[in-house]
Order: structure tokens, then C-alpha cells, then sequence
């Protein structure tokens, strides 16, 4: 096969990190080569941060560049807009309907853009969804990461692998059953649509 | 069974199973994940945080002399301030084996330049190893320590952010404890007086004479022939990036072992194809050596020499295959890093660019960020212990032009002031500066994610360390006032401050609060809210910079879920909008 790549964009402390994780545990189970990237540092202090999972038989490069991305998962409306060129133009997006204004904007500095739903619907493949809101529902806005976590199992085939059980792996006891609601409502999201 | 590893999380384990002993690093992104894992095999070996990385190099080498394999790492400028023992270290040679990391930053992901430091190999004479991915992180390790035995020489181990910040699989070795010999005092081989260095210089060429002819039969390089029309010879990242680029009838000629380079292996390699590129990141560092042998290729006319490259890069640059992408019509706002909500240091910054003649030479850190608008309150930032003697450098001039009016401020952090800063601090008492030195102290090093420092208190192994208090650091030096204030107090931080600067005598300012994010620490938090009935809507809180707060319809309003009570956006209000609940 050739490999796939997905694209985890957001701001810097939204949990991308933990989404990837369970990501490359399942593939890593299914028997994959798995590479991921991560930027630490600097920009994680509120900045634009991406987190890349590449599989296959057999993976070089751990970083893609631009019209390369096989999906998207956004965890900030904006941040979709940014790394859409990085999107295969029939590339998947799932989106957070949800939106962080940069620290420019609190400041007054310019306005966090309008429409950026629409323009990612009219020129990709999306499941949007409210992660923000599911999360809140479920008790805990910080399961948000693993609301999308769930959409993004449910917009891209990736084959029989067991991702209740991988969730059961990799996030810690107290907040195992949190997570598995989470996911369950994530797949929902984009399933009952 | 394999495991999934960042690079930094392979080196660590390399240097554990290769029998390392001794480890000291200052951390600096992409290289701090490497020491932030070696506690998980204190029980095997001894790891330590130093002051900063000359300490760190001198604490290995030392190491080295005492006939340990020992590790110190650091961050690519961490090199420049670690330079002077390095190439002494060079001519001397080593004991024990001896490696350095570096890690570099193309692109500056999270640096103030994208240097180059495999010049450092050729400058200093040391052998340059080059890992690609994670496991030959954990095996170019173990090869590395048996090259500096053998040849009698430090190893550079480099990296880059994506080889040290990307996680790929790896399977784990077990560790071989090397014997250590009865240490000797050696004058003849480790006291570098001039009669003996002359004498280390010739040996230094002749050992890289000899691991010259090892590189070209060494295990770390080798060919992939799988046709005879396009060759690439490459090594670290670039080789995964080249991979991915190159149709699959390329050949490749993967190098680990880049310096000094195997040009007989090169030789061979090139007569074997028509065409040769040689894929590389930043500057042509193989490329010119192998055009300087003779042997013609292709190289930075088309990949270039400025940030990082990828596969898509590649393919557009070397062969015009432009991506295919799609631009959505709305144009995304930046979103540049910003101090934290509660950061202690914005207190400071707010204080001091309320002052339009107050000249604030900065440094690196958290505090970088002090120079973002709407604070924008730093003149300049250069390097590690540069806030405070460029602002000595740049008052003088001011003075000595006749330019009136403005008074400085040279700024660095409590981790920085152990690093470097001291020695600035020294400067300015000594040379009679009319700056003040202010250690913005939050009790840890920030940026690169919550290391201990010799004023923290803790050790890199969880131990209890004594803690330096820096205000008796600057009394020893001769400063007569050291104002202390909280940053959460805008009165007492301006008071401070104008009192440091008024004083007759040498005096200096410490603003302390410990950063929110350390977690051994119970903070005094709490929970703002504007009273929108209150609120004018005259955004002066907003001009603190802190990304809790935004307007909305026209008056201020407060994210509670990132808001943590520091309360300088209240301090500031002219109308008392906005009060605190505690929670």
C-alpha cells in the first residue's frame, strides 16, 4: 500500500498530542510502520501547533509538505484553514466547529476571519461537528480531543482495528470510561449525519 | 517487540545500552527530551543538569579523563557557548568515550538562528555522526562510542528537530557495562600547555587521517544500488525525504558517518551512476567537499539553502512536480505564541513599556515573548546571557553619542542568570554601568518545558539541591539595593523599578513569581469577571496582552476557562470593572 498521512492541527495545549497517540497505537497494532512528528517549544505557548501520523509498509519521511495529507482533523476552525494546502485536494477534513481567537485578535490587532467552515465545505470532503459542545455534554470539556479522535475513525476507513481496545491501552484508568463515551459520541457525530 | 521512540528518547536509551556513565546537558529545544529521559536509568548511570552547556561539555570530558563513556547534549547555539572546550577536548582526545550531542533547528522552530554545526566536526576535528531516524539514534549511539575509543577522538552527534521531535519504531538492545581503567594522571595527553598541544595537534591529523579510511568500509555508510541513472548521496533527515522523492529506480549512497567524509566510497559511488545529487539540508556541507574531490553533482541550485525541506519539496525543486493544492478563500489570521494567562513576566513587561524611554535589552526565554505586541517591550534579544552586557554595550553608545533621556534595563531569567548572566551582572558592577540588571525569576527554565536550574532547588535525578538565592549572588557582587517585588503587584513592580533606576548606587531588581505551570508548587489561583454594567470599553486592559481577555460587543470580557486570577488586567482598569472570586 501506499502510505497515509494525517494532519492533527490546533493550538498549542488542545490535546492534539493524546489524539495522535491512540492513533499510532492502532496502527502500530495492525501491524503498520508508523512514523509521527511533533514541534515542542516556542510555539506551543498558545501558538498554531501540527502533529503529523504517517503508515505503511513502509514509512520514510515522518514530515509531508503541502497537497499531501490523506486527513485533516482540526481542532480549531482557523487552524483548518491554514494547513488546508497541506490537504490532498480529495482529501478528507474533520473539523472542530469551534474557534480560538489568536492572541492577536484579543488584542485588537484584526478580527478572526468569517466563512472559515464554508470555504474548507466547498473545497473538501468535511465532517464538522461541535467537539466543544459533545465534550461539555459528556461532563468534561477536556475529552474534546477524543470526541474528534472518534469522527476521524468514522470519516476514514482504517480497516478492522479495534478501537475501543487501543483506548483502553492508552488513556489512563480514571478516565477510561470519559474517553470511551467520548469516542462513541464522536463517531456518532459524523455517522449520523 | 518494537517500541515507538522520539529521536531525543532513542539517544538516551543509545547512550544507556553503550555503558555511559556520566551525562550533563543544558536543555535547549530539540535536543531536552534526550536528558528529560535519562532518569529512567539513573540506577545505571549519573545524569545532571549544568549551568549551561561549557559546563556541560567540561563535566563529560572530564568524565572522559576519569575513563567513563560520557554524553553531554545540548541545542545547536549550545554548541557556540560550549566551543572552547570542545576543540582543546579534540587535540587532547579522549579516555572513556566521548559524545556530543547537537541539535540543530532548520526552519528556527524554536531558535534564533538555523546554524549549521556540522562545520563544527571539520573546524574542531572531531567525527560527525548522523542518524536518521530513531533507531539508528539508539544504534549510531553504540558505534559512536567505539569510534571515539578507537580513534581516540570526541564524537558529534547531530540531529535536527524532525530527527529529534519525529517518533518511529525501535527495538531495544540490552546494555554492555564497559570496564573502567585505574585512573592515571596523563599530563602528556590531558594538560593542553603549548609544547603539548603541538604535539596533540599532529596526532589529532593523524587519527582523522585513520578514521578517514574507516569511513569509507564503515558500517553507518552504505550503498542502496537500484540503478545505474540517478544517484543521491545523503544523510541524516534528508535521506527519509529523498526516499520518499526519488523514483524507485534511484541509487543512494546513505551516509551516518559524515565527517570526515568517506571520498573513496563516494568515488566508487559516483562511477557507478550518470547522474548525482547530493540532498542535503541547509548549507552544501557534503556537496563542496565532494565538488572540492573532483567529482561532479548536483546540490543547492535546486534544493537551497534556507529551512527545512520536504518531500514535496524535493519533488518540486528537483524535478518541477508542483503540489496540487487547494487554497480556501479566507485568509487565516497569525497565531504567534504569546506569555501564558497569570505569566509572571507580564507584569514586568507591562510596567516597563508603560515607559517610553526605558531601553530593555532582552534575552532567550519565555520572555522572549515580552517583545509581541500589544507589549512590544524588548529592544533586542541575541543570545543566552546577552540581556544584560548588550545593554551595557548599547548605554555606552547612547552615552557616549550625547543621546539624552533614556534609561536601561537589561533583562534575563533566573535560569539564564546561572548560564550566562552572571558574568554580565560582573560587567556592568565592574565597568561601572549606568544599566540595572532585572532577573525576571520564575523558579525554573521555562520554555524548553520545566527543567530544574541551580536555583530551583531539585536536581535532574529528583534530588534535593541546595538552592542559590540569586539576590545573594548580586550582593556578593557588589549591588548595595536588590529590589524584590511581585509581578502581580503593578504598584510594587513600578516601584521597584524606578527605584533601581534612581538609586545612586548599583542596584538591581528581581520580579518573582514562579511560573503557573510548575506543578510541584500549590499556586494562588482564582477567577476574574468584568462587570459589563462597569466596563467603558476602553480596552486598556486589553493593551496587558494576556489571551484570557478579548473584547466583546464592545466591552471587555474574560475566558474563564483559561483565566487564572493574577489580576494585572484588573489593576489596570480605570473604572474597577473588573474584580476577582476566588475559586
Amino acid at each position: 500500500m501506499k502510505t497515509k498521512s494525517a494532519l492533527l492541527v490546533g493550538v498549542g495545549g488542545q490535546g492534539a498530542i493524546l489524539t495522535a497517540k491512540i492513533l499510532v497505537n492502532g496502527l502500530m497494532k495492525m501491524g503498520y510502520d508508523v512514523k509521527m512528528s511533533e514541534v515542542h517549544g516556542m510555539s506551543q505557548r498558545g501558538g498554531s501547533v501540527s502533529t503529523q501520523v504517517h503508515w505503511g509498509e513502509k514509512v520514510y519521511s515522518p514530515v509531508i509538505g503541502k497537497g499531501a495529507a490523506d486527513i485533516m482533523i482540526a481542532f480549531e476552525k482557523m487552524e483548518a484553514v491554514r494547513y488546508a494546502e497541506f490537504l490532498k485536494p480529495d482529501g478528507i477534513a474533520v473539523i472542530n466547529d469551534y474557534s480560538i481567537p489568536s492572541s492577536t485578535v484579543a488584542a485588537g490587532l484584526c478580527e478572526y476571519p468569517e466563512g472559515c467552515l464554508e470555504a474548507m465545505e466547498s473545497n473538501f470532503k468535511c465532517h464538522t461537528l461541535n467537539a466543544a459542545d459533545i465534550a461539555m455534554e459528556l461532563g468534561n470539556p477536556k475529552c474534546m480531543n477524543v470526541v474528534l479522535f472518534g469522527a476521524m475513525t468514522a470519516a476514514l476507513d482504517f480497516g478492522t482495528i479495534d478501537w475501543e481496545e487501543i483506548i483502553r491501552d492508552t488513556v489512563p484508568e480514571k478516565f477510561l470510561e470519559l474517553n470511551l463515551k467520548a469516542y462513541e459520541a464522536g463517531r456518532a457525530a459524523v455517522l449520523n449525519k | 517487540m518494537k517500541y515507538l521512540m522520539s529521536g531525543n528518547e532513542a539517544i538516551a536509551r543509545g547512550a544507556y545500552e553503550a555503558g555511559v556513565k556520566v551525562c550533563s546537558a543544558y536543555p535547549g529545544t530539540p535536543s531536552t527530551e534526550i536528558f528529560e529521559n535519562l532518569p529512567l536509568y539513573k540506577d545505571s548511570l549519573y545524569c545532571e543538569w549544568a549551568p549551561n552547556e561549557k559546563v556541560a561539555t567540561e563535566v563529560a570530558y572530564g568524565a572522559s579523563i576519569g575513563g567513563v563513556r560520557s554524553l553531554c547534549a545540548m541545542k545547536h547555539v549550545g554548541l557556540n557557548v560550549a566551543a572552547d572546550p570542545v576543540f582543546t577536548a579534540a587535540y587532547n582526545g579522549v579516555t572513556g568515550g566521548f559524545v556530543i550531542v547537537t541539535a540543530d533547528d532548520p526552519s528556527m522552530h524554536s531558535s534564533q538562528n538555523e546554524q549549521d554545526n556540522r562545520y563544527y566536526a571539520k573546524a574542531a576535528k572531531l567525527c560527525l555522526i548522523e542518524p536518521s531516524d530513531s533507531q539508528e539514534c539508539v544504534d549510531f549511539m553504540k558505534y559512536a562510542y567505539d569510534i571515539s575509543e578507537n580513534f581516540d577522538i570526541p564524537v558529534l552527534f547531530r540531529t535536527t528537530t524532525r530527527v529529534s521531535h519525529s517518533k518511529s519504531l525501535v527495538e531495544l538492545g540490552e546494555r554492555v557495562e564497559k570496564e573502567v581503567p585505574e585512573y592515571k594522571r596523563n599530563v602528556r595527553k590531558n594538560v593542553s600547555t603549548p609544547a603539548n598541544a603541538y604535539a596533540n595537534h599532529k596526532k589529532v591529523e593523524d587519527h582523522m587521517e585513520a578514521l578517514e579510511v574507516y569511513s569509507n568500509s564503515c558500517p553507518l555508510n552504505k550503498m542502496e544500488l537500484n540503478g545505474t541513472k540517478v544517484g543521491v548521496i545523503t544523510a541524516s533527515i534528508a535521506y527519509e525525504y529523498a526516499k520518499d522523492a526519488f523514483p524507485e529506480d534511484t541509487s543512494f549512497l546513505k551516509l551516518g558517518l559524515t565527517w570526515p567524509l568517506p571520498i573513496d566510497l563516494i568515488k566508487e559511488f559516483a562511477s557507478k551512476v550518470e547522474k548525482l545529487y547530493v540532498i542535503e539540508e541547509l548549507e552544501p556541507f557534503m556537496e563542496t567537499e565532494i565538488k572540492a574531490a573532483g567529482i561532479d553533482c548536483i546540490g543547492k541550485e535546486l534544493t537551497g539553502k534556507m529551512y527545512e525541506l520536504n518531500p514535496q519539496l524535493l519533488k518540486e525543486r528537483i524535478f518541477g512536480e508542483k503540489p496540487v493544492t487547494v487554497k480556501p478563500a479566507v485568509e487565516p489570521v497569525s497565531r504567534p505564541p504569546a506569555l501564558c494567562p497569570g505569566c509572571p513576566h507580564r507584569g514586568f513587561f507591562y510596567t516597563v513599556a508603560k515607559h517610553k524611554n526605558y531601553v530593555v535589552t532582552g534575552d532567550i526565554g519565555c520572555y522572549t515573548l515580552g517583545a509581541a505586541p500589544p507589549l512590544s517591550a524588548v529592544d533586542s534579544c541575541v543570545c543566552m546571557g546577552g540581556g544584560f552586557s548588550v545593554g551595557m554595550g548599547l548605554s555606552k553608545a547612547l552615552e557616549i553619542s550625547g543621546q539624552k533621556g533614556k534609561k536601561f534595563l537589561g533583562v534575563v531569567g533566573d535560569s539564564t542568570f546561572f548560564h550566562s548572566g552572571m558574568t554580565g551582572a560582573a560587567e556592568i558592577i565592574y565597568n561601572k554601568g549606568s544599566m540595572v540588571p532585572v532577573v525576571l525569576d520564575n523558579s525554573i527554565t521555562g520554555m524548553t518545558g520545566h527543567q530544574d536550574n541551580p536555583g530551583s532547588g531539585f536536581t535532574l535525578q529528583g534530588e534535593i539541591a541546595e538552592a542559590i538565592k540569586i539576590e545573594d549572588v548580586l550582593k556578593s557582587m557588589g549591588y548595595k539595593n536588590i529590589f524584590i517585588a511581585d509581578p502581580w503587584d503593578l504598584k510594587a513592580m513600578e516601584k521597584a523599578i524606578t527605584d533601581a533606576l534612581d538609586s545612586t548606587e548599583p542596584s538591581a531588581v528581581i520580579s518573582r513569581r514562579p511560573c503557573l505551570l510548575i506543578k510541584r508548587i500549590k499556586h494562588d489561583t482564582g477567577l476574574c469577571e468584568v462587570d459589563r454594567d462597569k466596563c467603558i470599553g476602553c480596552k486598556k486592559c486589553i493593551s496587558v496582552g494576556c489571551p484570557a481577555l478579548m473584547m466583546k460587543d464592545g466591552k471587555s470580557s474574560i475566558d474563564p476557562t483559561q483565566c487564572v486570577g493574577c489580576t494585572v488586567c484588573a489593576q489596570v482598569c480605570p473604572v474597577k470593572a473588573i474584580s476577582r472570586k476566588e475559586c
